[in-house]
């Protein structure tokens, strides 16, 4: 078994600010009401914290989003998802839950440098002055659908695979050379 | 383009982030209904000129779906609220009623 | 002549010349000049020809309300045609041409429509080309047509680039004249984020221009001092060359940013669309001034008194050595003066007031300017350019009292406050009286989403004409804006002016044929007498005189002729202004290029395309792509020199006698978990699903809540609680909405939750009596009929990767699908077609795929379904469960329209001689409708050419259905005799079953 490959080949582009495809990460989607017991010691088993709505936490490769009052997103290295999952399994035993493996269903992009908030302002309807430390923000990105937050000097933004290769298109054609917005 | 605040995230969403359900508080009638209230629950719908309830769903956020009570004529905005309600919320028809004194009620 | 002055010229660097050409002539302008400036600069008054007449036309304005001198710029990839010369920068390399006229601007054979001017009244469109009937088609819509357009539509594509970026503040100010920095100032000084757009290159807007003096200083040191202040502030953001085009619901707004307009070949996009959303908003997007209405006021060299004095002040440019000024108010005399300073003849001011005594008439006497009150042009004389006036009594009808030689007129009717932005979203506007003009009525703004004011029009788009009151104004509209403390306002040094005398046609009692030369609408010869004879003919609502007339309707919508129009028309029905109404203002403000619009969406990203994580090998293994949706998925792949059918044909055989392989990634796949999701698919499914064993596959079929069908796929159940709902391709997404519908918003205590996995899998089909053979090459796990039956599945590892087998079939063949971890999906794909080789194995598209399942009698949703077909029309009522009390679309199916036996159902058809049924093609009936149409008993749904059976094969709906079954039918035919087809069951292919079961 070859190692996995990521949507849009790692692709990169650098312009005002520098557009990488990175991944895959192992990333698990887990639908479960935010009051069941032991959700918290379920992230915690994982090495993660309960995120606050609209916000996304990180402990070192991992992460844990908020993306719905009964959803969050997972992120741990792609070979820890089936862990992870067992984990959760064990953790939430009993619970209503929902927790499946969605490390393929993505592609993930760094828009990084001290302009890349920029290139958000350009495709997502979204305040980008206004978000806060650690939110995580679900909206569009021109046509489809994406989630993004900052991460360092640079934002992360998460899509569908299908759509990766638009993505890159999207994210260039917004970042080149000469069209900063300010 | 509207913008509306959606109840579960607090994200004030433009609407290119939503997408329309019309109307709401609709009640299902399914099979042993006569076809007066299953025509009723297809297609009579209000359609009224001002104060008007209705279903959107935050389709590129959190993807929840809310109720949204509006002027269907000014676009004023009276307030958003959980799908998971029979009727409006009491607090939110007193400040319909206050701001539109002529509005009949839900 | 028009000329440059050997001094002044606020915009322009005299140290930095720009060469350009105007068709195909070299010129010089200076760097801050408009196109328009540097043409006049150099003597090229005539600038273009009207829309109609193709009557000789110049610059009129010296902004965005230029309805005359629209101009081709650039050429090829990088050509633009009708843009305005006023606001166009003149730039190095620049390349101009003139428009609408040929064989040159200066000889124009189109002007013969002018000669024809009194056979082409208002509203000729209307009533010239109705007889005879055949002549529209053959003679007058090919002239038209020919005749028609601004312009030339550019024939390449465009090579510019083009962006659009969203923005957010409290408080968007439009307009950068002292007013809208005034404003700006007063809302950021509280903190608000403010944005400050101007459409021009320059702040400040008119006051520099009219000289007025705030707090002490010349208004250009004002405007200086204040711009630097506001772009030290972190919450203020400024733009020039940005016009607000559009205010739509809840402070949503569109401007258009020129960047590279002026700088092409930088590498910066050329436009940039801004969309903006702004709590509220402040109109400070100043007046424009009405011309007046007197015989050839269209003729080149009659122009807006206040552009003649931009010109001269702003671009150091003389429109004319003599220009006669004509008014109804004080503010012209500005013009004189400012024309007389500059060195320049004034040879008289004709005032159509009884008197002119105030502050500026007696300094324009006392620079020994000629005044003449209650007087008026009773014409304009000369051809492509003025030569002179008759001047006549006000009060008269135009008899002439003394003709006076001038090469410029420059004329002013008062001001319009520029209430668009107020107006996109229902503002409401006042007449006033006074001042002759609609200004915004503050008692009836357009709200927004809290049922607050959104937009506040401050200065002269209030109504605040002056300096000082438009300060004050603005300062009050944009704390108010802001909802911040009170803002003091700069002060202006006071201007006494008397009032204007509303002045609709000059003289007043002019008759029909001075009439007839009096322009409104320049760009598009609407003229005084059109007008009236609108009013005459019964158009007595402005809406409807602006359609018949086209007044209003030419790409400066209006912007000057509006007023002037709506008066004349109430005038003509003697009624008061306010009761007549305006037209509706619609945005833009100025035209939006549509590379706008359009932004980053062309050429590669115009569309999200969705790929397959298999995309790649079939764009190199000669895929042939057919959209699904926003999906590519391969419709064939073509060997040698094949065609596609042949490519099919092959594919199929293939398929059928050994085994292919196909993409099937884009079906949709839901997971569904909880307590409640067997009772939820219950509801979900006409069938029921949580019976159905574990490790066991389902066929489903869903419908909407009027009982038609919406979608289908094979259900599977994955453990005691979960099952995995696969849905058509492109399905996926909107059958996840209606889960979530229905589970959040009618059975939110039911314990589901649903995940799309869609994209997670890549999906592999593997059909074809050598399909298991071929998995067995690959090893790791057991695919036998005993232990992997038809129409359930496992979980193990193919090749090395792990993989869940199904035992579907949407071929009739033996079949697996195979869903392997997208990242995997190419892997897999790979090693079946190395591992495949010796058995032949190779590719299918998706027309193989329909043209299988058509041969079996499986339907499609879209083919055998359009949103008004019930899953009993089409055979499938073994997929209904009779035992279920509810689900969706029971009720809507016991409606007794849907049980009348006269619908038309499913069946299969054959044609008598083997060709294929034409798509789309109905059944005949006898007879025909009370429309004398033939009438219909059915129509095809399906029809493809079977390699496999070698004829024709067609599935259908038809009334009675298999009822019909050895029945003869007749298809329609486009181009030929109708085709004879027999009713027979629509499984032409293994009917038993026994190669997908085996």
């Amino acid at each position: 078994m070859a190692n996995p490959v990521a949507p849009w080949g790692n692709a990169q582009f650098d312009g005002f600010a520098r557009i990488r495809e990175i991944g895959p990460l192992g990333m698990i989607t887990l639908r479960v009401k935010r009051d069941v017991p032991g959700l918290a010691e379920a992230f915690a088993a994982l090495g993660l914290m309960l995120p606050d709505p609209r916000r996304i936490t990180a402990a070192g490769e991992k992460s844990a989003g908020w993306m719905s009052p009964d959803e969050y997103l997972l992120i741990v290295p792609y070979a820890e998802v089936g862990a992870a999952l067992a984990s959760l399994a064990a953790s939430l035993a009993g619970q209503h839950h929902l927790a499946a493996n969605v490390s393929d269903a993505r592609a993930v992009f760094r828009i990084e440098g001290a302009k890349a908030d920029q290139v958000l302002k350009k495709i997502a309807p979204a305040d980008i002055d206004r978000l806060a430390p650690g939110e995580l923000r679900r909206s569009r990105a021109a046509q489809v659908a994406a989630a993004f937050w900052q991460d360092g000097e640079g934002y992360t933004l998460v899509c569908f695979r299908s759509v990766a290769g638009y993505m890159m298109g999207l994210l260039s054609h917004s970042a080149m050379p000469g069209s900063e917005l300010v | 383009m509207l913008t509306l605040e959606c109840p579960y995230c607090g994200v004030m969403a433009d609407e290119t982030e939503l997408s329309p359900g019309y109307e709401a508080h609709l009640k299902r009638f399914g099979p042993g209904s006569t076809d007066e209230q299953f025509e009723a629950y297809m297609f009579a719908r209000k359609n009224p000129k001002g104060v008007h309830f209705e279903r959107w769903r935050h389709a590129y956020g959190c993807g929840k779906w809310f109720l949204a009570a509006r002027d269907t004529a000014t676009l004023e905005v009276f307030g958003t609220y959980a799908a998971q309600s029979s009727a409006p919320p009491q607090a939110l028809q007193d400040k319909i009623k206050a701001k539109r004194p002529d509005w009949k009620g839900f | 002549m028009s000329t440059r002055l050997a001094k002044g010229g606020r915009l322009i660097d005299r140290s930095a010349a720009v060469e350009f050409t105007f068709n195909g002539r070299r010129l010089k302008g200076f760097k801050g000049d408009t196109l328009a400036a540097s043409l006049l600069a150099n003597d090229q008054m005539l600038m273009g020809r009207s829309f109609k007449y193709h009557r000789a036309r110049g610059a009129v304005a010296s902004g965005a309300e230029e309805p005359n001198a629209l101009i081709n710029l650039g050429r090829g990839a990088f050509m633009e045609p009708n843009q305005r010369a006023t606001t166009t920068e003149t730039f190095e390399g620049m390349e101009a041409q003139s428009q609408n006229h040929w064989p040159s601007l200066d000889f124009d054979v189109g002007v013969v429509n002018n000669a024809l001017a009194r056979f082409l009244p208002g509203g000729f469109y209307y009533k010239t080309f109705i007889h005879p009937r055949a002549a529209w088609k053959h003679v007058f819509e090919p002239v038209i047509r020919k005749a028609a357009g601004l312009g030339k539509a550019p024939t390449e594509m465009d090579g510019d680039r083009y962006e659009q970026a969203y923005a957010f503040c409290d408080v968007l100010v439009a307009g950068g004249g002292i007013a809208g920095l005034q404003a700006a100032l007063a809302a950021a000084s509280g903190g608000a984020r403010v944005m400050v757009l101007e459409q021009t290159p320059f702040w400040g807007g008119r006051a520099p221009v009219d000289g007025d003096v705030i707090d002490g200083m010349p208004a250009d040191t004002w405007v200086k001092t204040t711009v630097e202040a506001l772009e030290k502030m972190p919450n203020v953001m400024m733009r020039t060359r940005c016009m607000v085009a559009g205010v739509y619901d809840h402070g949503y707004v569109l401007a258009e940013d020129r960047i590279a307009d002026h700088t092409p070949g930088d590498g910066r996009p050329k436009k940039r669309l801004w969309r903006i959303r702004a709590t509220r908003i402040v109109a400070a997007t100043g007046a424009l001034e009405r011309p007046l209405s007197f015989a050839g006021n269209d003729i080149p060299g009659v122009m807006l008194a206040s552009a003649v004095r931009d010109y001269v002040t702003n671009w150091a440019v003389s429109p004319g050595d003599r220009t006669v000024v004509v008014t109804n108010n004080d503010d012209a005399y500005r013009t004189a003066i400012a024309l007389k300073e500059a060195g320049l003849v004034v040879p008289v001011i004709v005032d159509a007031r009884t008197q002119a005594n105030g502050p500026l008439p007696t300094k324009a006497r006392a620079m020994g300017i000629r005044v003449e009150t209650g007087k008026a042009i009773a014409k304009v004389k000369g051809g492509k350019r003025v030569t002179g006036v008759s001047l006549c009594m006000q009060a008269g009808e135009g008899a002439a009292l003394e003709d006076i030689s001038c090469d410029v007129v420059a004329m002013s009717g008062g001001w319009s406050p520029v209430v668009h932005l107020w107006s996109h979203c229902g503002g409401k506007l006042n007449w006033d009286a006074t001042h002759a003009m609609f200004r915004p009525d503050a008692t009836r703004p357009p709200i927004s989403h809290d049922g607050q004011a959104m937009v506040y029009p401050a200065g002269a788009a209030n109504g605040a004409l002056k300096a000082a009151d438009a300060l004050a104004d603005a300062a009050a509209q944009g704390a108010a804006a802001a909802g911040a403390a009170p803002f003091t306002a700069a002060s202006a040094e006071p201007r006494e002016e008397a009032a204007l005398e509303p002045v609709w046609v000059m003289p007043q009692g002019a008759g029909y044929k001075l009439k007839s030369k009096m322009w409104l609408d320049y760009q598009n010869d609407v003229k005084v007498s059109d007008v009236q004879l609108a009013a005459r003919e019964g158009y007595e609502s402005v809406e409807h005189t602006k359609r018949y007339t086209t007044l209003g309707m030419a790409t400066d919508q209006g912007k000057l002729s509006n007023i002037n129009g709506l008066a004349i028309l109430a005038g003509a029905l003697n009624r008061d202004i306010p009761n007549v109404g305006t037209t509706t203002f619609r945005p833009p403000y100025t035209p939006v290029t549509l590379g706008a619009l359009a932004g980053e969406a062309r050429g590669e990203i115009f569309q999200p395309l969705r790929r397959s994580p298999i995309h790649a090998w079939h764009e190199a293994n000669g895929a042939y792509f057919e959209p699904v949706g926003l999906w590519r998925r391969p419709y064939c792949f073509t060997r040698g020199g094949e065609n596609h059918a042949q490519s099919v044909e092959r594919e199929i055989l293939n398929t059928r006698n050994g085994v292919g392989l196909l993409d099937a990634s884009t079906l949709g796949k839901l997971i569904v978990k909880g307590p409640d999701a067997g009772r939820f698919l219950d509801m979900l499914y006409t069938n029921v699903m949580s019976t159905l064993g574990i490790g066991k596959c389902r066929y489903g079929l869903m419908c909407n809540e009027n009982g038609f069908l919406s979608d289908d796929g094979v259900v599977v159940r994955l453990s005691d609680d979960t099952w995995l709902c696969h849905t058509t391709t492109g399905g996926a997404e909107r059958i996840h909405a209606h889960m979530e519908d229905w589970l959040q918003c009618e059975w939110w205590d039911w314990q589901v939750y649903v995940a799309n996995v869609t994209e997670e899998y890549a999906q592999i089909a593997v059909a074809g009596p050598k399909s298991r053979a071929l998995l067995e090459k690959l090893g790791g796990m057991d695919v036998s009929a005993e232990t992997l039956p038809f129409m359930s599945f496992a979980d193990g590892t193919l090749g090395g990767l792990p993989v869940r087998a199904y035992r579907i079939s949407f071929s009739g063949e033996l079949s697996y699908e195979l869903a392997v971890p997208a990242s995997y999906g190419l892997e897999l794909w790979e090693k079946l077609v190395e591992a495949g080789r010796d058995l032949g194995v190779m590719p299918y598209g998706t027309e193989a795929m329909h043209i299988m399942r058509a041969e079996k009698g499986f339907i499609m949703i879209g083919d055998e379904t359009d949103g008004t077909v019930i899953p009993q029309d089409l055979n499938l009522g073994w997929a209904i469960s009779k035992k279920k009390a509810d689900y969706l679309g029971k009720r809507g199916q016991e409606r007794s329209f849907l049980a009348s036996p006269d619908r038309w159902k499913l069946a299969g058809f054959e044609t008598l001689d083997g060709s294929v049924i034409p798509d789309g093609a109905y059944i005949i009936a006898p007879g025909s409708n009370a429309n004398g149409q033939g009438n219909t008993q059915g129509r095809v749904t399906s029809t493809y050419y079977s390699p496999t059976l070698k004829k024709g094969i067609a599935m259908g709906l038809i009334k009675g259905g298999m009822g019909r079954a050895g029945d003869v039918v007749e298809f329609t035919k486009i181009g030929g005799a109708p085709v004879k087809a027999k009713v027979v069951d629509p499984v032409f292919y293994d009917k038993e079953g026994a190669n997908q079961n085996g």
